[in-house]
């Protein structure tokens, strides 16, 4: 069936098989790379997208879910050559080690600060939950969160 | 991970959903945070998904007459996030905000979780130890029935054929009882090992009412009623906590896998009663 989506602000329309995950979708179809396949398996976190402005993991949404919807991807989050508040906290704080999970994590605070613009340490670990570090680089990703919460206020 | 394949409809009323339910091998998609695994897994292959989605009636919270209705789509951060349910129904909000994580309680729903009925769910230990209903619509008419009676055993409830899960039905706190949930959860999945709710009314000491469910022991969560019966009208005390909590897994079939052997699961399960009561205690 043809899907109209919205991606980082551009439309987007194509045949998709039902079938088709939205993970797929992007990386395959659109060619957004920048959303990774970790597990599959709705564990990891790494395919973590925003759907109408909440996050969501792609790999367990059906592309034809987003039909007519709004999708922001990490190719999203910079504007005009700027990085994104926490995209740049994660480069300031070396809030990685291989990057892998980069991509969703990055995602996934955006959702955190969105909901509670100054998370303390333990809600921010609460509020990542869904996204692995493989490298268990979890410290400096923490960092990374409270630099942007900052950044985001103007502290 | 790929599904097999399948036809895909999103109508947009409720009775073109039931008409599409009817004709063929269908399921029904809600939030697909367990339904989309199981397609990838190949556990399920059904030949057509009717999503729920675009359905507009069916993503609600509203309270009519001491009872509190939620529509079926309406996602566990909803719950969790709701003012209404907080003031009026805090158990539900507190157990949504256990389930999952952040992304799968943005997509997932609680007419999806109730329906799936997967034993270890967090919801079923609120909704039954709240004495929720479900209703549930067909083309031919609807029925409201007891959780207790909807659930039947793992993965399996008294859904018809044809029949689509629309609301929940909770009913508001009753003034001064206080409420709790406690879990022990799987890291990797986030699923309850042993997960223990708890709604506690104290009167001089005493306890006047009270109600405790568990999800995650048998193949189905229960009503703990041994629980129940060896605390009403007692102290409200630490020793009667522990006394009583100790009847948690009492007549159940408890499982076992490799998360929790069934003693560990029963001692769990005690465990997690008892500091629920304690959680609900302290803060009545």
């Amino acid at each position: 069936m043809d899907i109209s989506v919205t991606v980082n602000g551009e439309r987007f329309e194509r045949p998709v098989e039902p079938r088709r995950l939205l993970v797929h979708f992007l990386r395959e179809d659109l060619g957004l790379t920048g959303t990774h396949i970790g597990c599959e398996t709705t564990v990891c976190g790494a395919c973590t997208v925003m759907l109408e402005g909440r996050s969501v993991k792609s790999c367990t949404v059906l592309a034809v879910q987003a039909d007519g919807k709004e999708i922001t991807t990490i190719e999203g989050m910079a504007s005009n050559g700027e990085l994104h508040a926490v995209q740049e906290a994660f480069w300031n704080e070396h809030g990685l080690q291989c990057g892998f999970c980069t991509p969703g994590m990055i995602m996934s605070v955006d959702q955190l600060l969105n909901d509670n613009p100054s998370p303390t340490k333990d809600e921010i670990r609460h509020g990542i939950e869904g996204n692995l570090c493989r490298c268990t680089g979890y410290q400096h990703i923490v960092n990374a969160v409270e630099a942007a919460a900052k950044a985001k206020a103007g502290v | 991970m790929i599904p097999a394949s399948f036809d895909y409809s999103a109508p947009e009323t409720l009775s073109e959903a039931l008409q599409l339910l009817g004709d063929e091998e269908a399921k029904v998609l809600a939030g697909g945070q367990s339904l989309i695994p199981m397609l990838k897994l190949r556990l399920a292959q059904p030949a057509r998904l009717v999503d729920l989605d675009r359905i507009p009636d069916l993503n609600f919270i509203a309270e009519d007459n001491g009872t509190i209705r939620i529509g079926a789509m309406t996602t566990h951060h909803q719950v969790e996030s709701s003012d209404l349910l907080a003031e009026n129904c805090p158990l539900l909000a507190k157990t949504a905000a256990h389930i999952g994580d952040v992304q799968v309680r943005n997509r997932g729903t609680i007419g999806g979780s109730v329906a799936h009925a997967d034993p270890a769910a967090d919801y079923p230990a609120a909704l039954l130890a709240l004495e929720a209903q479900v209703k549930l619509v067909s083309a031919s008419g609807e029925r409201v029935v007891a959780l207790d009676e909807f659930l039947v055993d793992a993965l399996t409830t008294s859904l018809e054929d044809g029949e689509i899960l629309t609301e929940v039905h909770v009913p508001v706190e009753q003034a001064g009882v206080a409420t709790a949930y406690r879990t022990l959860i799987q890291p990797a999945s986030g699923f309850a090992i042993v997960g223990a709710a708890v709604r506690l009314g104290v009167s001089n000491g005493n306890v006047s009412f009270v109600r405790v469910a568990l999800t995650g022991v048998g193949s189905k969560p229960y009503r703990a009623s041994a629980v129940e019966q060896a605390l009403e009208g007692g102290p409200a005390n630490a020793e009667a906590f522990a006394a009583a909590a100790a009847h948690a897994a009492e007549d159940v079939d408890v499982l076992s896998d490799i998360h929790a052997s069934a003693a560990y699961r029963a001692s769990l399960a005690a465990v997690q009663t008892r500091r629920a009561l304690e959680d609900a205690a302290g803060s009545a």
